[in-house]
């Protein structure tokens, strides 16, 4: 990453909004001109949609660059436009289902296959076979799995190629739970918005919900009490942690060491049953709203919340000892679903798969938004970009998380939890907020009548998933599990 | 690993008692038997769950009925990896086009006897995705429903309790 290129020379002088991303139109070969930059590791690709129909629309890309933002327009002639991924391979999925969702045609994509449209969809039905990536060689033989896979988990289909156990080529299938999202938010108000927004990845529901809820706030000018900021923080940690303890253990119980997992299980729980007691609801879905927070943490349940970071620090320290202290449970994690470095920064895959490769990248810390702005957050890195490596990230950033949790808290001061911003009027927004995972972007236009007229989302997974393909490249089928939960990708996320 | 054990036994059982199986999912279930006249289907069930379109966090609380707390398993409850070898369909998310032919074909895997619960506000009525043009609409439209569990995502506890239901329950009459 790096400010020179055509993005840096774009910008100066221009003010970006306050949201912190600088907007402005672009022609043709400008914007062929940025995607050549992304694939050149001039400036990163963070997003890329369709706004506004095929008639009169606009493809719109938001970028980022060594502390600098934009989102770039292009005019789409009747749906075209140069293809993005004809130059940078991580933008091809995100055209392949804007294509799919809106209608625009990406020329030159090189990738012609639809990606969300299974054909399967009222009024265009169709019985194209989807056709698969293929492996050339002798002993070769594939593996189909999913999309009902054997574990509780979100529906995909892994298409396999081995020889003997080892993976020739993985290829996903995504987008069997796309319901429609982007569709539903189209004119939905403000407050129906956030309820779905906040069920975008209910995983990561405190993470969506904030990042639409910020992305509003700046297109409205509304300002957020700094109760409720903290408050925010405090339920995007609690979210963070449940998810990194989890599936820490998780990762574990597939190399089948079941009582790390019925330890970090338990802790698990513990989280959750404090987040229903302080906020009324185990996930915390629907407490972030525009405005504020919906749910006010009382002295009591401040205090409790101070009970569960002891004990989470409790158990993330113990956990780790038995871990470190198990070379059998280590021989299936090391060395195993390696992922490049290079492919990671071209990708700029966010979250621990980023940070585990050396990719120092956190919303947080990188385009720090209130309340981490006044936090003292240790970006955690490690370089063996393998599940060992992914793994012990999270772990180091449990003990950041209960450190700046604990910050929060401190910081508590009494007042209002929400304010009631002037009437909703037309606007721009956008926000990148870190989930679990790593960065989730959201941009939101509002029509003049106050109702939504664009909301885009774009999980982190989007960059993730295209790396779990290679960083099984080389690996036993049966270390697929192992790869696939220290990744944990979004399907809900991903597909919309 | 044996301070893992050590500590358990310090600390106590995490376990919670069993709740009684749920007032409403007794009656919805009762009902079911006694109109599509099944037997009851005793202590032991095997349970596949399918995600049909959930968001995922129907899923994280499906998962948490596994950990020490609710501890399913005690109750004859188990989740299996094939609909093979399954009694019990447990069906989340508003029900996709994308998903609606997998989740058919898992159904027809399954071996009668075998029942339904629509897991979540979404497979009951679709919660925030109805309406929208890629759902097909809340499971009942797709499968036979024996059993809804509501709530977004519903608390592991009201997941037992419903799934108890399916234990307890017997079919009404002689």
């Amino acid at each position: 990453m790096s400010a020179a290129g055509p993005l840096a020379e774009l910008v100066v002088g221009r003010h970006a909004g306050t949201d912190g991303y600088v907007r402005l139109d672009v022609d043709a070969d400008v914007w062929t001109a940025l995607a050549q930059g992304c694939a050149a590791g001039a400036h990163d690709l963070s997003a890329l949609w369709a706004d506004g129909g095929v008639d009169g629309g606009w493809m719109r890309m938001a970028l980022g660059g060594e502390g600098l933002r934009a989102i770039v327009s292009l005019r789409t002639e009747a749906g075209a436009y140069p293809s993005v991924a004809a130059h940078h391979a991580p933008a091809m999925r995100l055209e392949r289902a804007m294509r799919d969702l809106h209608g625009v045609r990406p020329v030159g994509l090189p990738d012609s296959r639809p990606w969300l449209d299974h054909g399967r969809w009222p009024g265009r039905q169709s019985d194209a076979r989807y056709e698969f990536l293929t492996a050339e060689g002798e002993g070769l033989h594939q593996i189909a799995v999913g999309p009902v896979h054997a574990g509780i988990i979100e529906p995909g289909h892994f298409r396999f190629i081995a020889n003997g156990e080892t993976v020739v080529r993985l290829e996903e299938r995504l987008g069997y739970v796309h319901k429609g999202v982007e569709g539903l938010l189209t004119g939905a108000d403000i407050a129906r918005g956030a309820g779905i927004v906040g069920r975008i990845s209910g995983d990561s529901t405190v993470a969506y919900a904030w990042a639409y809820a910020r992305a509003i706030e700046s297109a409205l000018g509304w300002t957020v009490p700094p109760r409720a900021v903290l408050l925010r923080g405090i339920m995007a940690e609690l979210e963070r942690l449940s998810h990194h303890i989890n599936d820490v253990g998780a990762i574990c119980n597939d190399a089948s060491v079941l009582t790390i997992n019925a330890r970090c299980t338990l802790q698990r729980e513990d989280m959750l049953a404090v987040a229903d007691a302080c906020f009324g609801h185990r996930l915390m879905m629907d407490r972030i709203v525009p405005g504020g927070v919906v749910a006010d943490l009382s002295a009591d349940g401040a205090g409790r919340i101070r009970g569960l970071l002891a004990r989470i620090e409790e158990t993330r320290a113990e956990v780790l000892r038995v871990y470190d202290s198990m070379p059998s449970l280590q021989d299936r994690t090391v060395t195993t679903g390696i992922v490049s470095a290079d492919l990671v920064r071209q990708y700029a895959a966010g979250g621990f798969v980023g940070r585990a490769a050396g990719r120092a990248f956190d919303a947080r810390k990188n385009f720090p938004y209130a309340p981490y702005d006044q936090l003292p957050l240790d970006l955690k890195t490690r370089t063996t970009s393998d599940v060992d490596g992914r793994l012990l990230v999270r772990m180091d950033e449990i003990v950041e998380s209960l450190k700046i949790v604990g910050l929060m808290l401190d910081r508590l001061a009494p007042g209002d939890i929400r304010s009631d911003g002037p009437p909703p009027v037309a606007g721009e927004g956008a926000a990148l907020v870190e989930a679990f995972r790593g960065d989730v972007f959201m941009s939101v236009r509002i029509a003049a009548d106050g109702r939504l007229a664009r909301v885009h989302a774009r999980d982190a997974s989007w960059f993730q998933w295209p790396l779990l393909e290679a960083a099984v490249e080389g690996n036993i089928v049966a270390d697929f599990p192992l790869c696939n939960k220290s990744f944990n990708c979004s399907y809900s996320g991903h597909d919309l | 690993m044996r301070s893992f054990l050590i500590d358990a036994l310090l600390k106590g059982k995490a376990t919670i008692a069993p709740p009684a199986a749920g007032t409403a999912a007794l009656e919805e279930v009762a009902r079911a038997l006694g109109e599509r006249a099944r037997q009851r289907l005793g202590r032991s069930l095997s349970i596949r769950e399918i995600d049909a379109g959930s968001c995922n966090g129907c899923e994280l609380e499906i998962n948490a009925l596994n950990n020490p707390v609710y501890d399913i398993e005690r109750f004859g409850l188990k989740f299996v990896a094939s609909p093979r070898h399954a009694d019990v369909l447990l069906v989340t998310g508003p029900v996709t086009w994308n998903m609606r032919e997998a989740l058919l074909r898992t159904y027809n895997a399954a071996p009668e006897p075998k029942w339904v619960v629509a897991l979540g506000d979404c497979a009951a009525n679709c919660g925030v995705f109805a309406g929208s043009p890629a759902v097909v609409g809340p499971l009942a439209d797709v499968l036979p429903v024996d059993l809804h569990v509501p709530g977004c995502p519903p608390a592991p506890l009201e997941i037992v309790k419903g799934l108890l239901a399916l234990i307890e329950a017997r079919a009404p009459g002689p």
